[in-house]
């Protein structure tokens, strides 16, 4: 439904292909894509134009490494910013009070309040091995005690017993003293849904907190929140001491630009994601994944990361400049090559990280790429050194001695040293032309599909 | 018109809490009898902000552009009036009331929606709603998974005093809703409200379930569920589309309600669904009584956005 930010992208990376800089018009051609990607993203206006100023400072003369193009590179740099905005590192649930520790749940209804109390509580008593009590402060909505005590009873935690009627503020101090006696590690109090604009819940629960001081009072929302998430956000901020975020319904398949708002809004460590309804589904909240998910990526920055790590630059730079200087490309250059392309690990693998690669996974594995591979190699291995040098010198009997020697059909060497000449003639344009030169003369010759989208 | 300006007065209060996303200090807009340049700006920010979505905010201030070049806005007063015409014009094509014929007996509601959103509650009022309009009305309780909601459909029932028929958690919501119409048809009764769990429109299992319901609830009646309403969350942003979309695949959709308008979203997802769907929104949620929920009106809601 939504246009991943690579094909927004793609017309403006287009001409920015094959130069070595990015100019201040082509940022700002990128980075007008880049606002409407992220508001469609659901991340708040106010968020997004400060984020662009930010990506528009660091983008703006970046240097291009060897491998990459302009534009992965103007997409590193988003999804950097990006994971660092939403904080970097995964950051701990901090238990570290004199028990019991409070932990106070706060946000709008319908954020998934009660469900994440019973999720954390699991958490808690799994992971870190404390014995957990679970309250409920919500006499307002229908059967929300009862929920809780439900949810607790499954994830088999303590419950504290709360009324309709009672006071929210009177139930959260007996809870505390009920936890005080039986030593309890930690005590979670779930609280009414609110909006912000109720300024008497809003009170209730400053008051809640007052009386609880907790040490972590965690801002539970929606990862679905549109624009409202920030507004939310900060009012809640402004009354409470929020120590940190969890994120739910992550399971959708909302860009959850929410995440976004909220982390910048706040200043507050997302600290939790919920996955789904069942109770073990909480999740320590990784930074990356959801900038990834922000800008509709799929894998294909680790991707980027992964050929960054993989080519070895060294190799590349010299290769370059050796055909730059001799102007010649061998059988032995050919080879290395391959190698560097097998060196990347399996096609299969690569296209499961590219948007929209599983139908192109189809088409590729009746070509088996990587047997092709591995006989082109086989075959240039029975060469001698002269003939690779050479490979002018390859006529028929030679050939014949070749497919011997490889194993295969005279056919097969006929058809490599068909593949070299063209990767040859290539290789010839791409030294006295650049980049954009081939990447047109390429275009013709790939399947469909292959190409980046113009 | 008398019920109609009290969803005027519900929504002001409601939706505005004394300003509007829209037009709050529109008279700044202006120097003198010109439009400031930066005013188009402005206004698309205030849309956006709103969760009206780029679609819909392109196509109104699209409009609103070619009308100030042709020169036709040249104070507030004018542009109040322009804004609130293409509102109109946005919203007039999903405004269309739920109407219950007396033909079809029971008629057959279902509620679905993601989870949080606000199904049960929306159920309650409209449960009170609709008897108050002298009908029968019967409650099943399909949301079977999530703890605890069975009790809390049960305390709406008696809240609306309106029978409500459960099985309790675990039992599978096609039996307790196809049982609520098979009770309904022997005891007379003209609606039945069927609850259904929260689901995230990702998970395919639980659309197939839904999927199963209708098919199931159909052994009664060929053209059941007469009224597949969703409801959608106010402060949902561009995924409420997504959500639509999946679940109109699913089972059809007739209708939608919006919820949580009380809040600070201001519900401009409202113009996004117009704009993408053609689906008619039914009625809006202002709050947590049993009397929050009103029919949408267009006219009304244009009216509320322009002048608070």
């Amino acid at each position: 439904m939504f246009e991943n930010l690579t094909t927004r992208l793609g017309t403006v990376l287009d001409s920015i292909r094959g130069q070595g800089r990015l100019t201040e018009d082509q940022i700002n051609a990128a980075t007008r894509e880049l606002r409407m990607a992220l508001l469609e993203a659901d991340v708040a206006l106010p968020v997004v134009k400060e984020f662009i100023e930010r990506i528009k400072v660091r983008a703006i003369g970046v240097e291009i490494t060897q491998s990459l193009t302009p534009g992965q590179q103007f997409l590193r740099v988003v999804q950097q910013e990006l994971t660092q905005t939403l904080g970097g590192v995964a950051e701990p649930i901090n238990l570290r009070a004199q028990p019991p520790a409070v932990i106070l749940m706060a946000g709008l209804q319908g954020a998934g309040k009660t469900t994440t109390t019973g999720k954390l509580a699991l958490f808690l008593k799994e992971r870190e091995k404390k014995t957990v009590i679970v309250v409920s402060a919500d006499v307002y909505r229908p059967a929300a005690i009862e929920q809780l005590r439900i949810v607790a009873g499954n994830v088999g935690v303590e419950w504290f017993p709360s009324e309709v009627g009672q006071n929210p503020i009177a139930i959260a101090e007996a809870a505390l003293a009920h936890a005080r006696k039986t030593y309890a590690d930690v005590l979670i109090v779930d609280t009414a849904g609110r909006t912000t604009v109720n300024e008497d819940m809003m009170k209730e629960i400053t008051a809640l907190h007052g009386a609880l001081n907790p040490v972590e009072t965690l801002f539970v929302v929606d990862s679905m929140t549109g624009q409202d998430a920030a507004k939310t956000a900060k009012a809640f901020a402004d009354v409470l001491p929020l120590t940190g975020v969890v994120l739910t319904k992550v399971d959708g398949d909302s860009r959850g630009g929410a995440a976004l708002s909220v982390r910048q809004v706040t200043g507050k460590p997302i600290k939790f994601m919920g996955m789904g309804e069942k109770s073990d589904k909480l999740e320590i909240f990784h930074p990356d994944r959801i900038a990834t998910r922000i800008l509709g990526q799929g894998d294909m920055l680790s991707l980027i990361e992964e050929t960054t790590r993989k080519v070895d630059q060294e190799k590349a730079l010299k290769f370059a400049e050796k055909l730059k200087k001799n102007k010649t490309f061998d059988l032995e250059d050919f080879r290395e090559q391959m190698a560097q392309v097998q060196n990347m690990g399996s096609m299969e693998a690569i296209l499961d990280k590219l948007p929209g690669g599983a139908q192109m996974k189809a088409q590729v594995a009746k070509a088996n790429p990587e047997k092709q591979i591995k006989r082109s190699v086989a075959i240039i291995n029975s060469m001698t050194k002269q003939e690779r040098k050479y490979p002018d010198l390859i006529k028929a009997s030679r050939k014949r001695r070749i497919a011997a020697g490889a194993g295969v059909e005279v056919q097969a060497v006929n058809q490599l040293m068909r593949q070299f000449e063209t990767t040859r003639d290539m290789m010839k344009k791409m030294a006295g032309g650049g980049m954009m030169k081939m990447m047109r003369s390429l275009a013709g010759k790939m399947p469909p599909g292959m190409m980046p989208k113009r | 018109m008398s019920e109609n300006s009290g969803f005027l007065t519900k929504l002001r209060a409601g939706l505005n809490k004394g300003d509007s996303f829209l037009t709050r200090d529109l008279g700044t807009l202006f120097s003198g009898d010109k439009l400031r340049d930066d005013a188009i700006e402005e206004l698309e920010s205030r849309l956006l902000m709103a969760d009206a979505g780029i679609e819909a905010t392109t196509w109104l201030i699209e409009r609103l552009q070619s009308e100030v070049n042709a020169g036709r806005v040249k104070n507030e007063k004018q542009l109040r009036a322009v804004l609130k015409k293409f509102l109109v014009e946005l919203l007039s094509p999903v405004s269309k009331p739920l109407v219950i014929p007396p033909f079809i007996k029971p008629y057959i509601l279902f509620v679905a929606g993601v989870n949080g959103v606000g199904k049960t509650t929306t159920i309650g009022k409209l449960a009170s709603r609709l008897k108050k309009e002298g009908k029968t009305v019967l409650l099943a309780a399909g949301d079977t998974f999530r703890a605890a909601a069975v009790q809390q459909l049960t305390t709406w029932a008696e809240r609306a005093d309106v029978p409500i028929l459960s099985q309790g958690e675990g039992a599978d919501s096609a039996s307790v809703i196809f049982d609520a119409v098979q009770s309904a048809k022997s005891r007379g009764i003209d609606v039945v409200i069927a609850d259904t769990a929260g689901r995230l429109h990702t998970q395919a299992h639980l659309m197939e379930e839904l999927r199963k319901i209708k098919r199931v609830v159909q052994k009664h009646d060929p053209y059941a569920p007469h009224e597949v309403l969703m409801v959608v969350d106010a402060t949902t942003g561009g995924n409420a589309l997504t959500q639509a979309l999946q679940f109109h695949e699913a089972i059809g959709l007739t209708g939608i309600a919006i919820t949580k308008l009380d809040g600070t979203a201001k519900g401009g997802i409202l113009l996004a669904i117009a704009r993408r769907m053609a689906l008619p929104v039914r009625f809006v949620g202002l709050g947590e009584g049993v009397e929050d929920l009103e029919p949408f009106d267009a006219e009304a809601y244009a009216e509320a956005l322009i002048n608070p």
